[in-house]
């Protein structure tokens, strides 16, 4: 990820931007698979302008989560309240048109697409040519696509995707490129949130540090606020302004990343209990 | 072995390449302008009741279809093996709407003076057209709702039933009354003397002059290909592709699921019923055993060997597939089998002969006649990687190719 400077500090907290009101939030949801509890009454706040990551070992019930917030699955219980409105059961892509859009653990580009018509999906929530639109194709529509196609580019420079791989397709990018087409088709969405599972997963620690750089000039230039699902702790514990972990579905603690790093429980999910 | 067929590959690729330099940007658009031409001066080099023209309007006819089969199959990814049902309820409206099947009323809109004085519901070809197309999509809407939450091989099996409850009860439908003593269809003895289409101003529509015919489902082919070309380059085409590729990527990225699957239905539903409603006019007949399972495998087989997807493709499959049918077969190598002494003719094993092109297809040809821009992308760069996977490894060893970037973590 291109990122050109870096004017926040590293590690830097923002303390004020968690006093902002919450964009999205989690109240007390479930959801439980069979016998399953997944998520076992789990409480989420988004406050605006901020970055939260959300922690925990494998299968604790983060992706999970994702589901529900972007209404892939539907809460057993609990409500989901995006700035003001219940989106509890809200479709999918209703959800995208209010503003939540998100990147998938593993890579979930349209492979036979170009980079660029990948990211003009992610606009079709703003668009409008329906049918009769798009058989007549009047000039409103002719100037939608035109500006779409435009956006789409701009937001792939904008990842730092490599300018000649633009009209490739999508299964044909290197993995890292990959991970930049997912961004910038999210991005393209024109969200307020944006929730990101994993988004360094398979990178080295450089590429990792440029995309901890990148989020905060996503969150400033943007206004973006960001939930975000990671392993790596040096990313955490340098982008989030508040840390949830969640461990069998449970939440098992909250706050600052430096407090919440030496949290006995948080040590024990992580390392396992010590005798 | 290989190394043969990398060679194969390599040399096609650059033959690819090259060609695609070498055309000017208006090329397609001269090329197919000059195709129209072609197509509308081609009955003045052909008999007007020949067996060539009967044969060339059935190809049209079979790719009107097999454009609207492509829609769902092709572009949308869903696997419909029903369309004969659309075929039926077009062809229907043509019985219902143009005949005096409904002998007790008494409609006349637009028709000819000699349909006129007739008894039963005679409105003009146009207007059944679109009723047909209504009727249709209305009934791709019907049958779409209950694959919504299936996936591949569940939606085939559910289309699968609807093509055969439609069949059944077009065969049935001659005791169900609709009151008055009509009922609702002929069955298996058929709607007969339906009418012919009439536009004042041209010349008449007889089978002793099949020109009329021709342009008529020639415009409805050019109105349909448009129809494909502009969806396909739009925000709904985009949409659907996106759908076949990735579902839940898709519906994450703002697209409604419901919405955008029926719509591929309709579409494609719509078209079925428009080459129907021709096919009834054309045919004199709709009787209910024209509507056989096995035609809506033969329309997916056009589908498939011209290029899932694509819509030359789908063009050139059916009219290739149209044409062995109805021209080649029965015309032309009908009594090859006899000329050495055999006692059969061609038409008695004609689901042989397309069972072995198909087959064949597969082998030698597996993306179709004219494959879509994405497929065609998405092999050679599968092909590449084989490539590259057979230049690397020493024989007998197996390689696993990792995603750039991934082995660095």
């Amino acid at each position: 990820m291109s990122a050109a400077g870096d004017p926040v500090p590293p590690a830097g907290p923002v303390p004020s931007a968690l006093l902002a009101p919450a964009v999205l939030r989690a109240e007390r949801i479930t959801k439980e698979f069979g016998g399953l509890r997944a998520v076992d009454d789990v409480s989420v706040d988004l406050p605006e302008h901020s970055i939260v990551s959300l922690i925990g070992p494998n299968g604790a019930g983060k992706t999970t989560l994702f589901n529900m917030l972007t209404g892939l699955y539907r809460p057993t219980q609990g409500r989901i309240v995006l700035g003001g409105r219940d989106i509890t059961r809200s479709r999918p892509d209703v959800i995208t048109g209010y503003g939540v859009a998100r990147t998938f653990q593993n890579i979930r580009l349209f492979g036979a697409m170009t980079a660029v018509e990948n990211v003009m999906i992610g606009h079709h929530a703003r668009m409008r040519a329906g049918l009769f639109g798009s058989i007549f194709r009047p000039p409103w529509v002719r100037r939608e696509e035109r500006d779409t196609r435009a956006r789409a580019r701009d937001l792939l420079a904008y990842v730092g995707l490599p300018q000649a791989v633009f009209d490739r397709l999508a299964a044909q990018l290197s993995y890292g490129d990959q991970r930049r087409v997912e961004l910038a088709r999210a991005l393209a969405a024109e969200p307020s949130v944006l929730l990101l599972d994993e988004p360094t997963a398979g990178m080295n620690p450089r590429e990792s540090a440029e995309l901890t750089a990148f989020m905060r000039r996503l969150r400033d230039e943007k206004k973006l606020t960001i939930l975000l699902i990671e392993h790596d702790m040096k990313v955490v514990m340098g982008v989030s302004e508040r840390v949830t972990v969640l461990d069998h579905g449970r939440k098992i603690a909250e706050g600052e990343p430096a407090v919440v790093r030496t949290d006995p429980r948080v040590i024990e999910a992580y390392l396992g209990k010590q005798d | 072995m290989s190394g043969f067929l990398r060679r194969l590959r390599e040399r096609e690729r650059r033959a690819a390449a090259a060609v695609a330099r070498r055309l000017p940007p208006w090329w397609n658009r001269a090329l197919a302008g000059a195709l129209i031409v072609i197509g509308i001066v081609l009955p003045f080099f052909f008999p007007p009741d020949s067996g060539f023209m009967n044969g060339t309007i059935i190809a049209v006819t079979y790719a009107v279809m097999s454009l609207g089969l492509n829609v769902v199959v092709g572009f949308a990814g869903l696997l419909d093996l029903g369309y004969v049902a659309f075929y039926a309820l077009g062809a229907y409206s043509l019985g219902w709407f143009g005949s005096d099947f409904f002998f007790k009323l008494r409609v006349h809109v637009l028709v000819s003076p000699i349909a006129n004085t007739l008894q039963g519901i005679h409105l003009n070809f146009i207007l059944i057209l679109i009723g047909a197309a209504a009727i249709c999509a209305a009934a791709g809407m019907l049958i779409g709702l209950p694959t919504l939450r299936l996936r591949s091989d569940y939606i085939a099996i559910v289309t699968l039933a609807f093509g055969e409850i439609i069949a059944t009860v077009a065969v049935n439908g001659q005791s169900v009354p609709v009151g008055g003593g009509m009922t609702l269809t002929a069955g298996n003895l058929g709607i007969s003397a339906v009418d012919a289409p009439y536009f004042p101003g041209t010349g008449s529509f007889s089978l002793l002059n099949l020109r009329p015919w021709y342009w008529l489902i020639l415009a409805i082919l050019l109105l349909v290909l448009f129809v494909n070309l502009r969806l396909r380059d739009s925000r709904l085409g985009r949409a659907w592709v996106a759908l076949r590729e990735d579902e839940v990527a898709a519906v994450s990225m703002g697209i409604p699921l419901v919405k955008t699957k029926l719509l591929a239905y309709s579409v494609g539903a719509v078209f079925g019923g428009m080459a129907g409603a021709f096919f009834g006019t054309y045919y004199t007949e709709v009787n209910a055993s024209q509507f056989a399972f096995g035609f809506s495998i033969f329309i997916l087989a056009m589908v498939v060997i011209g290029g899932l997807g694509s819509i030359w493709g789908a063009l050139v499959g059916g009219l290739a597939l149209g044409y062995i049918n109805n021209y080649l077969i029965p015309d032309v190598l009908n009594d090859l089998p006899s000329k050495f002494g055999l006692h059969f003719q061609l038409t008695q094993v004609e689901f042989g002969i397309f069972g072995f092109l198909l087959v064949i297809m597969m082998l030698l040809r597996p993306q179709g006649l004219i494959p879509e821009r994405r497929r065609r992308l998405e092999m050679t760069a599968q092909i590449a990687a084989e490539d590259a996977q057979l230049a690397e490894a020493p024989t007998g060893e197996v390689t696993v190719i990792l995603p750039p970037g991934e082995g660095a973590a």
